[in-house]
């Protein structure tokens, strides 16, 4: 094999040639072409859904020099190409985790103690578009967008409601928040703190990745130097002061909705992850004190077996790339621990009933490819967020892949299998190759700032849309099999009261507040942001002084300044 | 540059940035011959309304997906309508529930395309508005 290095690892040149045996020379003779010859197959080529070639057939002879140890080895042991623990679901089911957050705190709240009754075991919230964006309820770039698409927070009184009544120390919470990550971070701890939960014990997980919100899904607010300083901040916080917080959550999922291949989806995340690496080991960190709760988010596209692939090669690749190009030594800090979320993108508005079955088959290949949480849609999440009846629907499904299905009986069960196997090392080996390419553009932050993931998503977007609009793709209920007529779905509406409400409260807040307390944590912000000294306590500080999200990220826009993306070509 | 060529604004107003809907749609209509601005992200009405204005364009395509169109979409149509552009066709495209588009045809859009709607579609019209209208 031509070995050399790629991205600081070890890889091959190029996946070696298939080498059919006599016996398999003699079946498309003998067989295989007089069976062609009456019925040609259905079509010329055949592809996975993010248009990667699939054979006829795979035989051993697809693996002419596959070797168990190096290329899989057995569960819980280096490169985990397996699943991260020996035992995966024998010992304890995947989390159910439902996304969740819609109108208000008080919506929210109890859609969430909803979900634990139903038997969910994990939280996981939304915020809205302000929140998201950092601006308050009563800004005027908020109006219309309060309590659509998440939860609206803008100061600590919100997050109290929020969490009412949550056993804070018994739950792990995953919170999908990116540029104002620190500051929601920061409340969720105070509140923790008041409750008297201890921060050594709470567990859980804030998105905080800022290079995917660049690549896809375009929630950034500051540049990218200031946002990757703030999330180097809150991972050395984190790994000295809430050491089983997982303090990112780096992901793909995003950038698969933007319409990426399953190869671009593992690549960009997981260079995005070497990126945060980087950072943070620059930053004076040794690698080990902060890899083991560095955490992944992938998508679960329609395609079974690809994505099933991607996921065993995540492990594998990102296992290597943090022993052998960061030298990191301790197995936890090699581990790929990730969430998984079925595919927003691939639900239909068309006949939304079929979205079960979409989410369904998504699921099995989340569980197939050994995820540790899961998120499965709601059937009618292409028009709004889910109506407690549709994501009652969506959790039974995970209990019933869970408890039904036999599947998570064993580990890992389609190893071995000579198809999953060889397109695992093509998956692996076309991540290498982005890896090699955005190394040589100076790493991903240069990468983002020349648009080039960017623009290899908006690609893929586009020859996807193509295909479907030459139906060489087929969506059931979109380009074919259409019905004319449709049963109209019950929808959640969020209407106007939410906004109204939300104003009301963050009113209130502003006058009983300390305002002077509040001007003077601010301040103190302010001048600690333009030193390099780690953020985390200052906006821990305002937070307690009830300073409203809005305010905190003023004034880091302030220091920051603002980000205005390539233009689009 | 071809005077007879379609000028299209496509424009993302609102906080969300999905953008996938928008730049395929541009796209799109740019290989269909026409000439498209894309605006960018988190534009107001206000600033939509004033590119409109200065880049004289023939249609306007709107993408929202956060749900904020009621809020947004009517208060584009009324600042539209006070720069005199009325006669600047006006579609709009994303997750827009059946019972909101007869509100937002009445202040004054052309069409509504939802999910799954093709970009020939989205093209036809507009070609076949523009020219004939």
């Amino acid at each position: 094999m031509n070995d050399n290095k790629k991205a600081g690892v070890e890889v091959a040149n190029e996946i070696a040639h298939r080498q059919p045996s006599a016996g398999e020379k003699r079946w498309e003779e003998q067989t295989l072409k007089p069976a062609l010859k009456r019925s040609p197959e259905r079509q010329k080529e055949f592809t996975t859904l993010s248009d990667v070639p699939i054979d006829r057939l795979y035989t051993p002879a697809d693996l002419p020099e596959f070797d168990y140890s190096r290329d899989l080895a057995d569960p819980g042991e280096y490169p985990y190409t397996r699943g991260i623990h020996p035992t995966m679901y024998r010992g304890k089911i995947w989390t159910m985790r439902q996304f969740s957050g819609f109108g208000s705190p008080e919506d929210t709240n109890q859609r969430l103690h909803y979900l634990l009754k139903q038997g969910q075991t994990g939280l996981s919230i939304a915020f809205d578009l302000p929140t998201l964006m950092g601006y308050d309820s009563d800004h005027p770039l908020a109006e219309g967008e309060v309590g659509h698409c998440g939860v609206s927070v803008s100061s600590l009184a919100d997050m109290e409601t929020l969490l009412a009544g949550l056993p804070l120390q018994q739950v792990t919470t995953s919170m999908t928040i990116n540029s104002p990550a620190a500051i929601i971070w920061a409340m969720y701890l105070v509140v923790a703190e008041k409750s008297g939960a201890d921060w050594k014990k709470i567990s859980g997980t804030t998105q905080n990745d800022i290079l995917k919100e660049y690549i896809a899904q375009k929630e950034y607010i500051y540049p990218p130097a200031p946002s990757m300083r703030l999330v180097v901040d809150t991972i050395t916080f984190g790994a000295r002061e809430v050491p089983r917080w997982n303090p990112i959550s780096i992901s793909g999922y995003h950038i698969r909705e933007a319409g990426s291949t399953a190869v671009q989806e593992l690549a960009f995340t997981l260079r995005d992850g070497i990126e945060y690496v980087e950072w943070v080991k620059r930053a004076g960190m040794p690698v080990d004190e902060f890899a083991p709760r560095l955490s992944f988010f992938f998508n679960a596209h329609s395609d079974l077996f690809e994505e099933v692939a991607k996921y065993r090669a995540a492990r594998k690749i990102w296992a290597r790339v943090m022993r052998e190009r960061f030298g990191a030594t301790s197995p936890r800090s090699w581990l790929c621990r990730f969430h998984t979320q079925t595919a927003g993108c691939s639900l239909t508005a068309q006949q939304p009933y079929n979205n079960v079955v979409r989410t369904t088959l998504q699921a099995l290949a989340a569980v197939l490819g050994g995820t540790q949480s899961l998120h499965t849609n709601s059937l009618d999440e292409a028009w709004a967020l889910p109506t407690e009846e549709a994501v009652t629907i969506a959790l039974r499904t995970q209990q019933v892949i869970a408890h039904e299905s036999g599947v998570p009986n064993t580990v890992d069960p389609l190893a071995g299998s000579f198809f999953i196997e060889k397109l695992t090392l093509e998956t692996e080996r076309a991540c290498y190759d982005y890896f090699q390419k955005i190394d040589a553009m100076g790493g991903m932050v240069p990468a983002i700032e020349h648009g080039y993931p960017q623009k290899e998503i908006h690609d893929a977007a586009y020859a996807f849309q193509k295909e479907v609009e030459r139906k060489e793709k087929i969506i059931v209920g979109v380009n074919d099999f259409v019905s004319q007529e449709e049963r109209p779905i019950k929808l959640l509406v969020i209407d106007d009261s939410v906004a109204r409400h939300q104003v009301k409260k963050l009113e209130e807040v502003r006058q009983k507040r300390d305002n002077a307390r509040v001007h003077r944590t601010l301040d103190s912000l302010a001048s600690t942001a333009a030193t390099d000294a780690n953020l985390m306590p200052y906006i821990l500080e305002c937070v307690r002084a009830y300073a409203t999200v809005g305010e905190m990220c003023d004034v880091l826009r302030k220091v920051f300044g603002t980000y205005e993306e390539p233009a689009f070509r | 540059m071809d005077n007879s060529k379609i000028r299209v604004l496509v424009a993302k107003p609102g906080l969300d940035g999905h953008d996938r809907g928008a730049k395929i749609v541009a796209r799109a209509l740019r290989d269909a011959g026409m000439e498209v601005i894309y605006t960018g992200l988190r534009q107001t009405a206000e600033q939509i309304a004033n590119a409109a204005v200065q880049e004289d364009v023939d249609a306007i395509g709107i993408s929202i997906l956060s749900g904020a169109h009621n809020t947004i979409i009517p208060r584009i149509c009324e600042l539209l309508h006070a720069e005199g552009m009325d006669d600047v066709l006006l579609v709009v495209g994303g997750i827009i529930p059946d019972e909101d588009i007869p509100g937002l045809k009445q202040a004054g859009v052309s069409e509504v395309f939802q999910p799954g709607a093709s970009t020939q579609t989205i093209v036809d019209f507009i070609r076949n508005k523009v020219t004939s209208g």
